[in-house]
């Protein structure tokens, strides 16, 4: 399985937050920010990060769904929602260590980052001013990080 | 489908209530939102001739009706009330996370009125208000009021303007900070937030905004993505404003020293560059900006290690050269120093260079500054007197009165190296070599501001001689008024209008597809002209007259001794001719009244 996910370059990220609004626009037709996959993360004012989900292999927000409502869909790693078997009970949300799912409490049910699969790019990725998001497989994000480190290296050296 | 929430939140701290109001639909069209609505509702609700820290003294908020949506650069509030610091109307900008905040609660606008019994703050929690005590947290510094009311309310998401010990004090110059770096810094809103005893604002907002075409809004809204990533916002982007600092010491347009010079021998010790290549953490952006202009500076080492602060150029101008100090470190020191307790950097650091000046004259003795060697270029002495001003202690009980105040109290002269307008100190723009400037600033609603005015654009375009003002700068003059009071009432960022080829009609787009609402690219800028005769008739309802529309002795009396522009002067016919101009431009009386007929075409019917 070829398995990408939202990353985000934490030196890029001005924590502007346009993924929010360009994400949750596609999700609900409107500017409905708790409903965005992906939120941004400002733990100190000169630090900020966005996240959605991270696609893990061990999925604990599956394993922690007590009405199997959550699966993982074969041809992308994606994380489905069974609707009607969801009943907002929120166990995936504290499952989720990166805080990536959201409840909508219109529906009653979770939200989680689908890779806007319909669509020829992500929304939130089309969105940022600073390309600091993009669809990648963990392995290119630890390719990115080893290029990285060696251009300092050899700077250094 | 419209981007407006269509709703005011009225609190009354008087009485502990709360309630909404629908936003008037005439209002939307003729104000926009912003500066605009807040100028209206202003407008309406103030009893004239009221003191400005009487608790029926209204403090309103207003957030653009592009707010909440994708619009880059939208995440703005404007707030107006009546001033503190100039007796006429008072009008401030913020943006970040907290705007976006209160638009997402559901409201257009705040407005709080009454003054509360006991320290307090509110809670403004989508269509609940929470008045809660803040006694302990009465005294406590902006950044920490805002980590404690989140802790508080066990909700990190909520989103806090807040009071620092200045605005408690009532330093005159007050602010209102929100999202740690952000702050409406002029005309001392923050002061009558004091004198209302209201510690902060807290909201959480998890409404929707709607939008009209949702097509069209994500199509320019990416389009403007791009856009700003450009040459348009470079500045911005990369040193951020104090690139400023090289750009105008070389135009002999750096206000040094107290406005005795225009040029700094330390500008380059601090410059952007200067504190880019040295102290630059980490660059941010206010919540929905595709532009990211905010640097925020780490000191790591020397006596002000550990300081951490966004620095703007009009902070720099003001604790640097204006006080002489050529000492990177020192001011970023003392902008933390204001950001926490939160008060106007501009004013303090101008507040601070008049004291300066008075010291050395022999006006103010080294008794009165607690044993403070207040000379010019010592950054450590603008530290001690940003901590005495921000705890309204010793010499701070003057200087938080602003210079205007406070040259009537010590006398000797010191009137004429007051520099402000209508009781505002000076940005950094020198108006000597910058003649529309010079005119913009006199005849300015709310004082000295570079902001409202925007005519040092005329000056710096290269399509007018800066050295020499006329009568035609009347005419350029009001339309950047215009222009400014457009974008403030849309809530959008100066620093995306370069980003805009037909600002008007693009922006009649904008508003089209946000609010469905149907505006020409002429109808947006008649309510630039609308808000801008709004706040000269407030003005005038407050006691404004013709005496008020001039700029401090200093600038006529004292041509400017260095640079390129060495020798110009600016003389008080030079600007009478230029505000004439400007009256005439305006269609109001050689007295600058403005004429029933004129209210009439605006629609003003007030």
């Amino acid at each position: 399985m070829y398995r990408r996910h939202i990353v985000c370059d934490p030196a890029e990220c001005t924590g502007c937050r346009l993924c929010e609004f360009a994400c949750a626009l596609e999700k609900t037709g409107s500017f409905d920010l708790e409903l965005s996959r992906i939120r941004v993360a400002a733990p100190q004012p000169a630090a900020a990060i966005s996240i959605a989900c991270q696609l893990c292999e061990g999925v604990p927000c599956v394993v922690a769904c007590p009405r199997q409502a959550l699966s993982v869909r074969a041809e992308d790693g994606t994380i489905a929602l069974e609707k009607g078997l969801c009943t907002g009970c929120g166990w995936c949300i504290e499952a989720c260590d990166f805080g990536a799912i959201a409840l909508d409490p219109g529906t009653k049910s979770v939200v989680i980052c689908d890779l806007c699969r319909e669509l020829p790019e992500p929304r939130c990725v089309e969105s940022c001013p600073k390309r600091a998001l993009s669809l990648s497989p963990q392995s290119a994000v630890a390719g990115r990080l080893r290029k990285k480190a060696a251009e300092q290296l050899l700077k250094e050296s | 489908m419209s981007s407006f929430q269509g709703r005011l939140l009225i609190v009354d701290l008087s009485t502990r209530t709360f309630r909404t109001e629908p936003l008037d639909a005439s209002y939307c069209r003729e104000y926009l939102g912003g500066g605009g609505l807040a100028t209206r509702l202003l407008w309406d609700l103030s009893r004239p001739g009221v003191d400005p820290f009487d608790p029926d003294n209204p403090l309103v908020f207003a957030v653009g009706p592009l707010t909440g949506t994708m619009v880059p650069a939208a995440s703005k509030y404007a707030v107006a009330t009546k001033s503190p610091l100039t007796g006429f109307i008072g009008d401030s900008l913020s943006s970040g996370a907290w705007p976006l905040a209160l638009k997402r609660a559901g409201y257009d606008a705040l407005v709080i009125l009454g003054a509360a019994e006991a320290p307090s703050y509110i809670f403004i929690d989508d269509d609940r208000v929470y008045f809660r005590p803040a006694r302990t947290l009465w005294g406590a510094d902006s950044w920490e009021t805002e980590g404690r009311i989140r802790r508080d309310l066990g909700d990190e998401s909520v989103r806090v303007a807040t009071i620092g010990p200045a605005g408690e004090k009532l330093v005159r110059y007050a602010c209102i900070g929100n999202d740690y770096s952000r702050q409406a810094g002029r005309t001392g809103a923050g002061a009558v937030m004091g004198s209302k005893r209201l510690k902060a604002i807290a909201v959480r907002g998890t409404k929707p905004v709607q939008v009209a075409d949702v097509e069209t809004l994500r199509r320019v809204s990416l389009d403007l993505y791009a856009r700003s990533q450009g040459a348009a916002t470079a500045k911005y982007r990369v040193l951020g404003t104090p690139a400023n600092v090289l750009a105008l010491n070389a135009l002999a347009a750096l206000p040094t020293r107290n406005f005795r010079q225009s040029t700094f021998e330390g500008a380059e010790r601090v410059s952007g560059e200067w504190l880019y290549e040295r102290y630059k953490a980490k660059v941010v952006a206010c919540a929905g900006c595709s532009i990211g202009c905010d640097h925020i500076y780490r000191v790591s080492d020397g006596p002000h290690a550990g300081t951490q602060v966004g620095m703007e150029y009009e902070s720099l101008y003001a604790l640097g050269p204006l006080c002489g100090v050529d000492d990177a470190a020192a001011v970023l020191r003392s902008a933390e120093l204001c950001d926490r307790y939160g008060m106007d950097t501009m004013s303090t650091g101008a507040s601070i260079a008049w004291a300066m000046e008075c010291y050395e004259r022999g006006l103010i003795s080294r008794e009165e500054t607690g044993g403070v060697d207040l000379r010019f270029g010592d950054g450590a002495a603008v530290i001690a007197l940003v901590e005495q001003i921000g705890l309204r202690r010793g010499l701070g009980q003057l200087l938080g009165e602003g210079v205007k105040r406070a040259a009537e109290t010590v006398g000797g002269g010191s009137g004429r190296w007051a520099m402000h307008v209508k009781g505002l100190e000076m940005p950094g723009y020198e108006p000597r070599s910058l003649k529309t400037l010079a005119l913009g600033l006199a005849v300015g609603t709310r004082g000295a501001c570079h902001n409202r005015s925007s005519a040092y654009e005329v000056d710096l375009s290269a399509k007018v001689d800066r050295l020499n003002g006329e009568r035609g700068r009347g005419a350029l003059a009001m339309i950047q008024e215009d222009y400014s009071a457009v974008l403030d009432s849309l809530g959008l960022c100066k620093f995306l209008r370069r980003c805009f080829d037909a600002f008007y009609s693009e922006a009649s787009e904008l508003f089209r597809a946000a609010t469905g609402l149907e505006m020409t690219a002429e109808e947006l800028q008649r309510v630039g002209e609308r808000v801008s005769n709004l706040k000269k008739a407030f003005n005038i309802r407050e006691g404004w007259t013709r005496d008020d529309d001039t700029l401090p002795e200093r600038i006529f009396e004292e041509p400017l001794p260095t640079g390129i522009a060495k020798g110009t002067r600016l003389t008080r016919e030079e600007l009478a001719t230029m505000i004439e101009g400007y009256y005439e431009a305006r269609g109001w009386t050689n007295e600058g009244l403005i004429p029933p007929e004129k209210l009439a075409e605006l629609g003003l019917e007030i």
